[in-house]
Formats: structure tokens, sequence, C-alpha cells
């Protein structure tokens, strides 16, 4: 799947940089763009390496059992079948406290955590078990409880109420997710029927 | 409200880091240890942050974009979406950044109150880097096959984006 998304991406900008007669853009864009990539990933180290951190701290001191049993049903109904005590468990615990809490970038060193640790229970190496699609399903959908970033651009543009968005953004994004979690609960089963011949 | 957001980073560390002394944890080494992981898979993430990365920046040089929403306007018409916030439906997925400046754009030409402004900070705030997430998450696993994930997340922003523009016409008359 990342292998078709890579290739169309990189198709589709050629054609329409053609197209577009904007060549030069895109030939500037690649250069630049990759080294972006770089300047984040060092920016990025930081973070990663703060979260992770406290995340050992957290694990050894029994914070994240106690989180864990506050979650333990919706873990439960979310990743069937998932022991609410496993060291994956835990690590999803702490990425979603992350995410609602608005700590986007704590939650990312989380859930790549809980991903390695969901990849040594998934049942086939090199593909994704249901577990680990509805971990990064969940963290592509917005759990943030208050969407401070927007908030901020709101009242920089002169908004009379940049929080009056907010009733409006938890309906949206409830309804979200729910369309994803019915759906990876949904295709999760018609993909396990072919499995082997999807990527 | 920004005080409130300032609050919650410096409390959540200082949470677990006192919940750890109290607890006689060796919170300091415990901190390093982890650190350590945590930059291992920084560099780990790297390969698969540099492909997303370079396909993204050549895309929206490309003029793609603008293709795209000229050509999607009657199906948003259709689903009663303002033709103005389509660039961000469609940058949304993919470039957090690139989003990040066209909600400005929108915000300051039609004004943060109007219903296109309104509309486009509800998307802005529900939803996120699909591409990116997926491309980070996974890049930090030996995954290739990711099955159902990218189309369950994708469906999972377009009924956002559906939702935003009807939750502002329910709720904010």
């Amino acid at each position: 799947m990342m292998s078709w998304l890579f290739a169309g991406l990189l198709g589709l900008s050629f054609l329409f940089g053609l197209l577009n007669g904007r060549m030069d853009a895109v030939s500037t864009a690649a250069v630049s763009d990759c080294a972006g990539a770089v300047t984040l990933t060092i920016q990025l180290a930081g973070v990663m390496c703060l979260w992770s951190g406290l995340m050992r701290i957290a694990q050894a001191s029994g914070l994240t059992d106690k989180l864990s049993r506050l979650f333990g049903p919706l873990i439960r109904f979310l990743f069937r079948g998932l022991p609410a005590q496993s060291p994956a468990a835990k690590a999803i615990v702490m990425n979603l406290t992350a995410n609602l809490l608005g700590l986007g970038n704590a939650a990312t060193p989380l859930g790549i955590a809980a991903m390695k640790e969901l990849e040594q229970i998934a049942p086939e190496k090199g593909t994704a078990s249901d577990h680990m699609a509805m971990l990064v399903v969940l963290n592509t959908a917005s759990l943030q409880l208050i969407p401070t970033t927007t908030a901020a651009l709101r009242l920089a543009n002169g908004s009379a109420a940049p929080m009056e968005i907010l009733p409006a953004v938890w309906l949206a994004s409830g309804v979200s997710i729910c369309a994803g979690v019915f759906m990876a609960k949904i295709l999760s089963r018609s993909y396990n029927r072919r499995v082997g011949r999807h990527g | 409200m920004d005080r409130i957001s300032d609050f919650i980073l410096p409390a959540v560390i200082i949470c677990i880091v006192g919940y750890g002394f109290i607890k006689k944890a060796p919170v300091f080494d415990l901190f390093l240890e982890g650190a350590k992981e945590g930059l291992c898979t920084s560099v780990q993430i790297l390969p698969a942050l540099v492909a997303l990365m370079t396909a993204v920046g050549m895309i929206k040089a490309s003029g793609a974009l603008d293709s795209f929403t000229y050509a999607l306007r009657p199906v948003a018409a259709l689903l009663h979406l303002p033709q103005e916030v389509l660039p961000l439906a469609l940058l949304r997925p993919i470039s957090g950044s690139g989003a990040l400046v066209i909600f400005q754009d929108i915000l300051r030409q039609y004004g943060p109150d109007s219903l296109i402004g309104r509309i486009a900070s509800v998307m802005q705030g529900s939803t996120e880097t699909t591409f990116y997430t997926i491309a980070v998450y996974y890049g930090a696993t030996k995954v290739q096959k990711t099955r159902h994930t990218l189309p369950a997340a994708l469906t999972a922003d377009l009924v956002g984006f559906l939702m935003s523009a009807l939750a502002v016409r329910l709720l904010l008359p």
C-alpha cells in the first residue's frame, strides 16, 4: 500500500508538473524537502528522547498500570484479545492519553513504542496486525479535546470567539473517529480472508 | 485558554517524574535508558520520512492540488461543502505544515467567524495529518503490508470533512 502511495504521488507530481509547466518548482522541492525530512527528524529526536525517557519512568513506577486500568474497557473494545496488562496495552494507553491532552509531540513517540510492542506479538511478520492498524487509524484521527493551535490561529486573525468551534469540533471528530474504527473493524475481516496478497 | 494549555505539558512531566520519585524509582537512570531508545527510533523513522516528505513536497510544487480543487468543485457543491475549503481538505491528510498555511490564508481572507472560516477551523481542529502518521508509525516497524490501514484512515478523514460542514451548520447558526 505504501509503495502504491509513494509511486502514485511521484507519478502525479511529474504529470502535473509537466501539465502546469512547473517542473522547476518540482525539481527544487525534490531536493529541498528530502533535506527537510532530516531537519524534522533532528527536531523530533529531542522530543522522542524526552517522552521515551518519561515513558520508561511511568512504566517502572507503576503509573501506566493505573492508567491502563482506567482505560481498560475502551482498550478491550478497540483491541479485542489484547491483554490489558501487556506492555503493548500500556503503551497504547499512554499514547491515547497524550492525544487527549493535546500533547501531539508526546503522542508520536509513545505511539511508536506501542507499535513496536504490537509488532512483537503480531501473528504474521511484515504484515500489520488488526491491532496495529487500529492504533494507526486512531492516531490519524484527531482525539485532541481542545485544538489549541487552531484556536490560537483564530484568535490571531481577530475571531470574536475562538473557542466557539469546540462543540462542532467534538461532533466532527467524534463521528470521524467512529467511522475510522468501524471501517477498521469491518475491513480487517475482508483483508483477513485474502492475507498475503495485499500490500 | 492559552494559559491552561501552557500548564498541561509541564504538569504532565512533573507528575510522571514526581510519581516515580515518590515510588523510589531511579528516575534519572530510567530516563536515560528510555531516551537512548528514543534516539534509535528517530533514526529508524528517518528513511520513511524522507520518502514521504519528498513525494509530498513534489506534489505540492507541481500544482496538482489546484487542478484537483478545480475538478472537485461539482462534487463539493453536491456535498454542500464550500469550494473555498477544498484546498484545505485536499492538503490536510498529506501535509500538516502545508494545511496550516492554507488555513491561515482562509482565516485572513474570509475572517474566522464567517461560515467558510468556521468550517475551515472545524476541519483543521478535527482531523490529523494521516499520511505522516502512517509513514512514521509503520516506518518504525518492519511492516510492509499495511492492509486496511490507509482505506480506514482515509474514510475517517472524508467523514471528518463532511461532518465539519454539517456540524458548523447545525451548531453554529
